[in-house]
């Protein structure tokens, strides 16, 4: 919607009236729409309106301690995948950026590749390390640095890791995508003027990259607040996640609006922690000073 | 500014050799530059002038040589530390800083307070002529604009040398000119030593001071653009300085530099010029002759040795494309206004020169 231009979409040269736009995209909206805004609807309507006019069901989430602390360590779990996922994506779409040619189409294949490859089968993966007798447990005691084998499976650790790995691209590809627009000549200027490695890090490539660095961080943070498959099979109970315990609301105890206000309670925090990100950036802008 | 004093502007490259591969991209080039003085490297793409750029500036370590600054031997300090300015081709302002936070960033870097970096920053702001666009977005200036930004940059903290990777290459002719005599201004103000890279010869021939011309890694000559355009020592600067015209031919005798030749044209006909370097006897040589010293004059038909096959009117002269006798295509160039004598298209001529306006090279 740039230069005052009417916001009809353009296509081709051509331009759709708002009519035309809407039917255009109707198969797509309907489908959303009917499996996807319906029955959350439906959910969350349940949990203010079953059996009548209540709040019970959104009480009983922060009153019993059990499901106060699923939803905390939702929150914590989602803040340490999103840390370790940027700390392993940096180096990584750093390399990409400054790579061309075989070298970054190995690099790229390398980040995609999981991303094409089924949850189920790369959480699966990490039960065959994790596990008893897994590799790792087989490696460590083979050389000798345990007697017996470490519990892996079923710790917070585990699941951490194996959601920042399943989660790495949505935090490389943007990172990248920010540093490879940044030209090299910037961090060339830098040094020029007296910057050291450190100071042309902090000053110019990461306010540069910045952007893309708060896109990953959203992301792989709300993506990893809704996860169900790798928590549920790397954490077992003890480290049950919010996913988790909607699904086991709806199929174990058959209790809908308990569950309606679980997802309620998510979604508000999903909505509220995108806003406050995109004004956190907004407001970095004013922050530097000459 | 302060103006920089003594010799802490001079730059001394010493026998620099950069290896690309089985490539030299420069190859023992050696150069002075004294303190305050504007020098231009020129040359075309791939001539290693921008080899030795990146190597005074600290972003290519040289195989060979040193790099002086001052009597300070820079060759393998970081950029960061050699305290040397540059403005790059493209347009470098960080987009996230205003105007003023990116002539105040190299302050910043030197540990100078805020109060004073903003004094410095406002006074070097206006240095450039832009006063009051200190709190604009590098993104809100134009193209002309954002490079005088980039030169307040890299002036602010009184570098003992300006480098300049061709800054006005993007923008359009007319502001081309224009900041080309701004940046010379600029540079006679404040005193400081600047190397200026470009591939364009009138820009090196307006700016600099001396120019040094380079092809395929080695300086082909160091001189004021006078003398380069006037005396050049080699067949290359000779073509690429100015238009010329080449004849070849051959001597009898070997002849050293300034020595009168006359030279056995190709095509048949005598040439009388002036050696411009020590020639070898028998070898081929190349004749260099400027359109514009070229004299044109009505000839009957025993005394003619050109015929005129086009003439180009441009205004302020006029081009006449020659055939002579031998068959050499020749150019010459008729000022208007000076009453000289204008042939028409398939007039025959005579040609006369000063010797000393004909350069013989070995080809």
């Amino acid at each position: 919607m740039s230069g005052g231009r009417p916001s009809w979409f353009f296509l081709g040269g051509r331009r759709y009236s708002p009519a035309a736009s809407l039917m255009l995209a109707a198969p797509f909206l309907l489908l959303i729409a009917i499996i996807f805004i319906l029955p959350l609807a439906t959910l969350l309507h349940e949990s203010a309106f079953v059996p009548g006019p209540t709040t019970a069901h959104y009480a009983r989430a922060f009153e019993e301690p059990v499901y106060l602390r699923v939803m905390l360590r939702t929150l914590w779990i989602a803040v340490l995948v999103t840390a370790l996922a940027l700390v392993l994506a940096w180096p990584m779409a750093w390399v990409m950026s400054r790579s061309t040619g075989i070298g970054l189409a190995l690099l790229a294949a390398a980040v995609l590749l999981p991303l094409w490859t089924s949850v189920l089968v790369r959480t699966y993966a990490w039960m065959v390390l994790l596990q008893r007798n897994g590799v790792i447990n087989q490696l460590l005691q083979g050389a000798g640095l345990i007697d017996a084998p470490m519990r892996l499976l079923y710790t917070q650790g585990a699941v951490v890791l194996a959601m920042a790995h399943v989660l790495l691209p949505f935090m490389v590809l943007p990172i990248y995508s920010a540093l490879k627009g940044i030209p090299e000549d910037y961090a060339r200027a830098a040094q020029m003027l007296g910057a050291s490695a450190w100071s042309t890090f902090r000053e110019v490539i990461w306010p540069l990259a910045l952007p893309g660095v708060t896109s990953g961080c959203l992301m792989v943070f709300l993506l990893a607040l809704g996860f169900f498959v790798t928590p549920a099979l790397i954490g077992g109970p003890q480290q049950m996640m919010i996913a988790t315990l909607v699904s086991q609301q709806v199929r174990e105890m058959l209790d809908w609006p308990f569950a309606g206000a679980l997802v309620g309670i998510l979604l508000v925090f999903v909505l509220g922690i995108t806003i406050l990100f995109k004004r956190a950036v907004r407001l970095d802008r004013f922050v530097g000073s000459a | 500014m302060g103006v920089t004093n003594g010799q802490q502007g001079r730059v001394a490259v010493q026998d620099l050799v950069k290896r690309f591969g089985p490539v030299n991209a420069v190859d023992h080039v050696s150069l002075e530059v004294s303190s305050g003085e504007f020098l231009a490297l020129l040359g075309p793409s791939g001539s290693g002038k921008t080899t030795i750029l990146m190597a005074i500036a600290g972003f290519e370590y040289p195989d060979e040589g040193r790099i002086l600054i001052g009597d300070e031997d820079i060759t393998w300090a970081p950029p960061n530390r050699r305290n040397l300015g540059m403005v790059f081709q493209r347009y470098t302002l960080f987009p996230h800083m205003s105007v003023l936070e990116n002539i105040a960033f190299p302050l910043k870097m030197r540990g100078i307070g805020r109060a004073e970096r903003e004094e410095r920053a406002r006074a070097a702001l206006a240095t450039v002529r832009l006063g009051q666009m200190g709190d604009r977005r590098p993104a809100q200036l134009s193209g002309g604009q954002q490079q005088r930004v980039a030169i307040a940059r890299a002036i602010v903290y009184q570098p003992r040398v300006l480098l300049m990777d061709e800054p006005l290459s993007a923008l359009d002719k007319n502001l081309r000119e224009e900041m080309q005599i701004e940046i010379k201004h600029l540079q006679r103000e404040i005193g400081i030593t600047v190397i200026f890279v470009t591939h364009d010869q009138t820009e090196a021939l307006t700016m600099a001071d001396r120019v040094a011309v380079l092809d395929h890694g080695r300086l082909q000559q160091l001189g004021a653009p006078r003398d380069l355009y006037e005396a050049p020592e080699t067949v290359f600067v000779a073509g690429f300085i100015g238009e010329t015209n080449f004849c070849e031919g051959r001597i009898p005798h070997a002849a050293r530099p300034g020595e009168p030749v006359s030279v056995a044209l190709l095509g048949g006909g005598q040439m009388d010029a002036v050696a411009a370097q020590p020639l070898p006897a028998g070898q081929l040589i190349k004749v260099a002759l400027r359109p514009e010293r070229l004299r044109v004059l009505p000839a009957g038909n025993e005394t003619a040795t050109a015929r005129v096959t086009e003439a180009i009117y441009a205004g302020n002269a006029t081009t006449l494309m020659l055939e002579g006798q031998g068959g050499q295509l020749l150019r010459a160039r008729i000022p208007a206004g000076a009453g000289l004598h204008e042939p028409r298209p398939g007039d025959a001529v005579r040609l006369s020169w000063q010797t000393a306006d004909a350069r013989a090279f070995i080809a």
